[in-house]
């Protein structure tokens, strides 16, 4: 006689709810929906409402009046200012970050002595606050007590007749037009490198080591296996990079609000400052949300290229 | 065209020495195979030809002129890696034209030398593919065309068929030794597969821990190791080494038969073999046992041909003998081979 074969031992009852798919996977994603709903969605659904209405910040009802708050923002001609600088903002200080990072990448991937310590330099400036290290930057740019001004009076560039930058004692970083515009872009660079450094760094070590040495015995000059095989194979990833960049550049706010306040004379007022002045500072909501949405068609294309560029990198 | 000196060369790692003072010269024309463990330095000698890694000290010539200081791209060597180290952005096409594009080559003079190299390997169907839609043998073969392309002085091979199934790595290796004959370039090739050495090589160079063992025809190593590192790294299974006293005995387990099966005993050497292990394996049967007196080097195995149907049994102990000739001595603590080969 053969044993009879035990049950399977089931645990008692139908399972827990970890043991339902269906109800624990709605419960894990829950989250994150309640979070792009009520933090994303909420906030641009209002953004959309107060820009064709007349609400302020002392009457914030939703009274409906089409599209005059854009109209509106076209005919300023403060407007369009801050619309040109904002792209030109973007731009320089995005060129000079993706070169800038690709420099400090390519030295990254060398060993040499104290590589741990630039390494971690090279990432401070991305772990402090921004307000805080824009504050800084608001010293060093300070009319006066300039430290930058001091070296170069000290070289004799600055403050003498014959210095190359004139016999005037200080600079005025944040006080001329030109000078304002690079002062806020380098303080953005700054910023934006040290992230572009590490995305940069991530595809250059993805590059297997058996190309580069192949592309050397095949005959390539370093320039060339820059130009054939290098940029092409990370152009995917430094695309990532650059469009991180332009949507983190695009709508920062806290540089220009704290070095400049848009100045002098709108010299450096960008979209994002532009609307903070307009919407809350002046009370004006329904402008300032008509002047913010005219982000919105750059930063959806952004999005998409980033999707986009993600899933390719995943291919190769 | 296509001799490759090397002269004295090592090379440090930190403290570990991969390359302990190598002289090698290669023939011209020669397919030289450097056979050896993984972590010998073979691969390490060969990157420093290619010019990839730089010797701690040492001479590289290349046909008369030397290159030690010069980077790769001057040297005028092709090499396929072990990867095939494809550019995976670039077509088939854009892969095997790119050593000719990097020296300046014009375009209508690239575009006959590409379709030549495709040719060549039969690849000429896959010109618009991209690497990742191949296949590892067209891989193999789309490696080796961009290395043959730009009519190299001496070719580099770093194991290129280690990546291929056992079934298409013996074709391969008959293509590819056709190929090197009828290009006639000379070539040094990488491996640790010592079947693919004996049956590539018109040399073979044995390593172990950074220095050369023994360099040889592929019969001179095999029937003639240099010390009891070649004679048990080479053949498979390998030699077989008695102790006896100061010395060390060794013999191919295909030249230790029953005694009945040798012709003419007189010259031959008697043991009884005690069997302990039988395996069949069709065309041939691997018999393992023991030889003489209870002692560590007495593990012996015969290698006896499918046709020998002679009933053998584990457990039972059978005469088997050698021949003196098929006997070779090494020195028990040198290991090397001794001269004089009567027992």
């Amino acid at each position: 006689m053969t044993s009879p074969v035990p049950p399977a031992d089931t645990g008692g009852g139908r399972g827990g709810i970890f043991d339902r798919r269906e109800t624990l996977a709605k419960l894990l994603i829950a989250p994150a929906v309640l979070y792009i709903v009520a933090m994303i969605g909420a906030p641009f659904v209002l953004a959309i409402l107060y820009s064709m209405s007349n609400a302020t910040t002392g009457d914030p009802s939703l009274h409906l009046v089409g599209l005059r708050n854009f109209a509106a923002a076209l005919d300023d001609p403060v407007f369009r200012i801050a619309l040109r600088n904002t792209v030109v903002f973007t731009l320089l200080s995005q060129s000079i970050v993706i070169v800038l990072s690709r420099v400090l990448a390519n030295a990254l991937m060398k060993p040499f002595r104290g590589k741990g310590i630039v390494r971690f330099l090279v990432m401070l400036p991305w772990t402090a606050p921004i307000s805080l290290g824009t504050i800084g930057w608001l010293w060093m740019y300070d009319s006066i007590f300039s430290p930058i001004d001091w070296v170069m009076r000290y070289l004799g560039a600055l403050g003498t007749a014959t210095g190359i930058l004139g016999p005037q004692t200080n600079l005025y970083w944040l006080g001329v037009p030109g000078l304002a515009m690079a002062s806020v872009i380098l303080v953005n660079v700054w910023r934006i490198l040290p992230l572009a450094t590490v995305i940069q760094l991530g595809g250059l070590s993805s590059i297997p080591k058996d190309l580069i040495e192949a592309a050397e015995v095949d005959g390539a000059s370093p320039w060339r296996r820059t130009l054939m095989i290098t940029i092409p194979l990370t152009l995917p990833i430094v695309s990532i990079a650059f469009l991180f960049g332009i949507v983190f550049t695009f709508t920062d706010l806290v540089v220009v609000y704290v070095l400049t306040r848009g100045g002098p004379v709108h010299a450096t007022q960008v979209l994002s400052s532009w609307t903070f002045f307009k919407g809350i500072e002046a009370g004006d909501l329904a402008q300032g949300a008509a002047i913010s949405l005219f982000m919105f068609p750059v930063l959806a294309m952004a999005a998409v290229f980033i999707l986009r560029l993600a899933r390719r990198t995943e291919v190769v | 065209m296509g001799r490759v000196e090397i002269r004295s060369v090592s090379k440090k790692f930190g403290e570990t020495r991969a390359v302990d003072h190598v002289d090698l010269a290669t023939n011209e024309g020669e397919f030289l195979v450097l056979l050896g463990p993984s972590g010998c330095g073979k691969t390490t000698l060969l990157r420093m030809i290619a010019g990839i890694e730089i010797p701690t000290e040492g001479e590289f010539v290349i046909d008369g002129r030397v290159v030690t200081d010069l980077p790769p791209r001057m040297r005028n060597i092709a090499m396929v890696f072990q990867s095939y180290a494809l550019y995976p952005h670039m077509t088939v096409y854009r892969n095997i034209a790119f050593p000719l594009a990097a020296r300046g080559v014009e375009k209508g003079e690239v575009h006959k030398k590409v379709e030549w190299a495709a040719g060549m390997f039969k690849i000429g169907k896959l010109l618009d593919r991209k690497p990742r839609e191949l296949s590892g043998g067209e891989r193999q073969r789309v490696a080796l065309a961009r290395a043959m392309v730009r009519d190299p002085s001496v070719f580099l091979l770093d194991e290129p068929l280690s990546n291929l199934d056992a079934l298409l790595r013996t074709s391969a290796r008959e293509e590819l030794r056709q190929f090197q004959r009828r290009v006639g370039v000379t070539t040094i090739y990488v491996t640790h597969d010592q079947v693919e050495a004996m049956g590539l090589g018109d040399r073979i160079v044995v390593m172990s821990q950074g220095k050369i063992r023994q360099v040889g025809t592929p019969m001179e190593i095999y029937q003639h190791p240099a010390d009891t590192f070649v004679a048990t790294f080479v053949g498979s299974p390998p030699m077989n080494l008695l102790e006896q006293g100061d010395t060390l005995l060794g013999f191919r387990p295909e030249t230790f038969f029953p005694a009945d099966a040798v012709e003419g005993s007189e010259g031959a050497v008697t043991y009884p073999f005690e069997v302990t292990y039988l395996e069949y394996l069709g065309a041939e049967r691997l018999v393992y046992g023991n030889v003489g007196e209870k002692s560590h080097g007495r593990h012996v195995v015969s290698r006896l041909p499918g046709s020998l149907t002679i009933p053998l049994e584990a457990g039972k102990t059978y005469p088997f003998a050698v021949a003196r000739r098929d006997l070779r001595r090494f020195d028990r603590k040198s290991g090397l081979a001794v001269k004089g080969e009567s027992a």
